[in-house]
């Protein structure tokens, strides 16, 4: 199959999904987005911890994070939802949107009133944008519009064997599609520069790589001490790691073996297809949120103890590790990449499954995540002090 | 019988075992042909596919991941035991 059933934007980008964001600019204004979530409940909540007492690269990145979410294509129609007095104003996220020729609305909850009038609005405007994106219908579009985030968390020893290298093979097939693939986690990198670097299609490239991994690295160790030095601990050893190399690499064979096109700040959205590497951590929920921002319209998800987390607007597809944990919780792995384990499967096998259901999951499907509603709050990256 | 490890590369001159492996068990490779296992191998570690020498490079995901201190046999177990961190050897 060549193409996919998605939602043509005005920036030229194509969603899966057709949903309206509703998002706050800053906590203070999050109870309203909650409540006019509650009243229309196909808009997507996007609440936040940020908006107002960061200041330096953090009011950057923060800023930065929820322009782009609400550029994601999976949104026809974005709702903000603003107090004020906050640092990041509704006016800035309302400005970055009119490059996608998106319809939005901005609510100021200081201007029209209070949070009841604000409410009142808020559930009025995202009716309206509800009936308007529901005549929107969706036509065939080739794979290079589709942009594939990689996540692993809750790994285990069988994470790095099964699942990850499945990922992989997603991974090499949409970039052979023209479209891209996103990996991050620079934090699970540690003694893979030279191997990323030799992968790099540009030595600029290779030398942002390089300079990324070093400066994660001092930064760790600057705040955790001797602890940043047990990026491999005992119990990966039990499970059969001997290197941090080795450990990393598990990690980043879900980046399949292709070459590196680019390597691009947090929630950034890139200019280059192919895949791409992205700065930010190995938790979960923040390197979901800054995938989201770079306009992934999909992420794949591998996680051996079994993490059941998703992400607002954004279909994740869960891959265990291993089958007893898939069995566990059954309601949350759409596939099990332990049957490469148990039941005979190749790992090739394993990805193809996978490539079939990102296929399915792009004309529309759900996962497991948003059938079981498993798509929390979005989680902005930070690294300094709040004031 | 079905293969009780996995190889995720070809280049790869180790392969994962997938379950508990005894000493003298067969170790059945993805194509089915099969090695006898030298020492008892816990489920996620490693074994030898070939005979290697000391200084030789371990290779998984078609990549090095460290190298030998020790000499190895084919169905050996490979680990901190008898590889060592590239990482090391640069610090």
């Amino acid at each position: 199959m060549k193409t996919f059933m998605g939602y043509k934007r005005g920036d030229g980008s194509v969603g899966i999904r057709n949903q309206i964001a509703v998002i706050s600019t800053v906590s203070c204004a999050n109870p309203v987005v909650e409540q006019i979530c509650a009243e229309v409940p196909e808009a997507v909540r996007l609440i936040h911890q940020g908006g107002c007492g960061s200041g330096g690269r953090d009011l950057i990145t923060h800023t930065r994070t929820l322009q782009n979410l609400c550029r994601n294509p999976n949104f026809g129609a974005v709702c903000i939802v603003g107090l004020g007095c906050e640092l990041i104003p509704a006016e800035s996220l309302h400005l970055a949107m009119l490059v996608t020729k998106k319809p939005v609305e901005k609510i100021i909850i200081q201007d029209v009133g209070g949070t009841v009038k604000a409410r009142e609005i808020g559930i009025k405007t995202v009716r309206k944008m509800r009936d308007d994106l529901n005549k929107v219908k969706p036509e065939p579009h080739p794979f290079e519009h589709l942009k594939i985030g990689l996540e692993c968390g809750g790994s285990d020893a069988f994470s790095g064997i099964t699942a990850n290298p499945a990922i992989g093979v997603v991974s090499d097939w949409i970039t052979g599609m023209g479209g891209t693939s996103i990996l991050t986690e620079i934090t699970e990198m540690t003694g893979t520069n030279e191997i990323l670097k030799r992968r790099s299609a540009v030595s600029e490239t290779a030398e942002k790589i390089d300079a990324l991994i070093d400066r994660t690295n001092s930064e760790a160790r600057k705040i955790l001490g001797a602890f940043a030095d047990l990026s491999i601990s005992a119990g990966n050893m039990e499970g059969g790691l001997s290197t941090v190399s080795e450990k990393s690499m598990g990690c980043i064979t879900k980046g399949g073996t292709g070459e590196i096109m680019d390597v691009i700040e947090y929630a950034e959205i890139p200019d280059q297809k192919g895949l791409i590497i992205m700065d930010g951590p190995g938790y979960d929920p923040v390197s979901m949120t800054g995938l989201a921002a770079s306009g992934c319209q999909l992420i794949l998800f591998s996680t051996g103890r079994g993490s059941p987390l998703g992400f607002p607007g954004v279909p994740v597809i869960k891959i265990s590790s291993n089958t007893v944990v898939s069995e566990c919780l059954k309601d949350n792995i759409d596939i099990n990449a332990g049957a490469a384990l148990d039941k005979g499967k190749s790992i090739e096998d394993i990805g193809n499954m996978i490539i079939d259901m990102t296929v399915r999951v792009a004309n529309g499907e759900k996962t497991s995540s948003e059938v079981h509603g498993q798509d929390g709050i979005v989680c902005l990256y930070s690294m300094d002090r709040t004031f | 019988m079905n293969p009780n490890c996995i190889i995720i590369n070809n280049m790869d001159n180790v392969a994962v075992v997938v379950v508990k492996i005894c000493k003298g068990d067969p170790i059945i490779l993805p194509d089915f042909s099969s090695i006898p296992a030298c020492t008892d191998i816990p489920a996620g570690h490693k074994i030898a596919l070939r005979d290697m020498k000391q200084g030789e490079d371990i290779i998984k995901y078609g990549e090095q991941i460290g190298r030998l201190n020790a000499a190895v046999s084919r169905g050996d177990w490979v680990h901190i035991h008898n590889i060592f961190s590239l990482e090391d050897d640069q610090a």
